[in-house]
């Protein structure tokens, strides 16, 4: 593929880049991302990723946009209240780069679906807002081998990790099963400063355009804990463990499951 | 110094950072040793694309002014 002229112009400052050039900005418009949830997070790493050239970039949220979203769900607008939010992305993904390509897909995650769907993709972002979802989505991941970016946040904390599954950590092996509901507060129970969406989104893009590009060191067996308001930063390490139920060396979570859906969403 | 390039290309009329953009992409369609001769007529690009093309692993053989408005680069592509 030769790059057009306006691509020329549009990834200049990609190419100019040592870790990137050429062949790493064709890497990115050869890529495949799915991003689960166009929310909080989805939102600015879908942002970052259409902006980066991301050839194939799936938006997967069945939700429609609501005006209590907009403090921080930024590809949304108070025009599209009551859309879809993956169709609501895409027209802003698509309106910043013709290039990136949006795939919307208006479903709820669910044992069934997920495999199928994550099995066109390269990478996973989880932006969801629910254990239920992270678990599946762990899974899923683990047993189709797909590298996974996960990040979380709430009032003024956020997290990222990024699972490699077989080489470093899983969700599993840090908790081997979800909280039971109501023990860990949602967003809307708790609040969140919104900006918190941007900075961690930011991070989790990061670490896609990483993986893509072969660059740099991943966030595999470690998870990234930012404490906002002390402007603190703090890496975990998260060892694999090897009797892990669904990574570990003779697994018994083997099969998918649907955890009860009775979480709240940010 | 006689240096046949493999490849050349002319990028007069461009300006900074465009300059290394295109001399760039040129370089990452040559082998391994092989040799790139740029063109160019914007003084600041005859001292920066020499700078980055070395900083980026590559070596530059040659800088001449060849005339009143251009320079002439030859850039030997490194092995990274």
């Amino acid at each position: 593929m030769e790059f057009s002229e306006d691509q020329i112009d549009r990834y200049s400052r990609h190419i100019i880049l040592k870790e990137v050039g050429g062949e790493g900005q064709k890497k990115l418009l050869d890529a495949k991302v799915c991003v689960v949830g166009a929310g909080g997070l989805g939102c600015p790493v879908g942002y970052y990723l259409a902006a980066a050239g991301i050839g194939t970039l799936a938006m997967v949220d069945n939700d429609e946009v609501e005006l209590s979203n907009l403090q921080r769900q930024i590809a949304h607008s108070t025009a599209t209240i009551g859309v879809n939010k993956a169709e609501s992305a895409r027209k802003t993904f698509e309106a910043l780069n013709p290039d990136c390509n949006v795939v919307t897909i208006k479903e709820r995650l669910n044992k069934d679906n997920v495999l199928d769907i994550f099995r066109e993709y390269d990478v996973i972002v989880d932006g969801t807002d629910n254990f239920p979802t992270r678990y599946l989505i762990n899974d899923a991941c683990v047993m189709l081998d797909k590298p996974l970016v996960s990040g979380a946040i709430l009032r003024f904390e956020g997290q990222v990790t990024t699972i490699v599954p077989h080489e470093g950590h899983c969700y599993r092996c840090l908790f081997e099963e979800p909280p039971p509901p109501g023990l860990v507060p949602s967003c809307s129970e708790a609040g969140v400063l919104g900006v918190m969406a941007g900075t961690v989104g930011a991070l989790q893009a990061t670490e896609v355009l990483k993986l893509i590009l072969g660059q740099g060191r991943l966030l595999t067996n470690q998870l990234v804990i930012y404490d906002a308001l002390g402007m603190d930063f703090r890496k975990v390490k998260v060892p694999r463990n090897p009797d892990c139920p669904v990574c570990g060396k003779s697994p018994t979570i083997t099969e998918l499951t649907d955890y009860e859906q009775d979480y709240c969403s940010i | 110094m006689d240096i046949k390039p493999d490849k050349s290309i002319d990028i007069k009329g461009l300006v900074c950072p465009m300059t290394f953009v295109r001399s760039k992409l040129a370089i990452e369609s040559i082998g391994s040793g092989a040799v790139l001769e740029i063109v160019l007529d914007y003084e600041e690009a005859s001292r920066s694309v020499p700078r980055s093309m070395e900083e980026q692993g590559h070596k530059p053989l040659l800088v001449e002014k060849i005339n009143d408005t251009d320079w002439r680069l030859l850039i030997r592509k490194g092995s990274g």
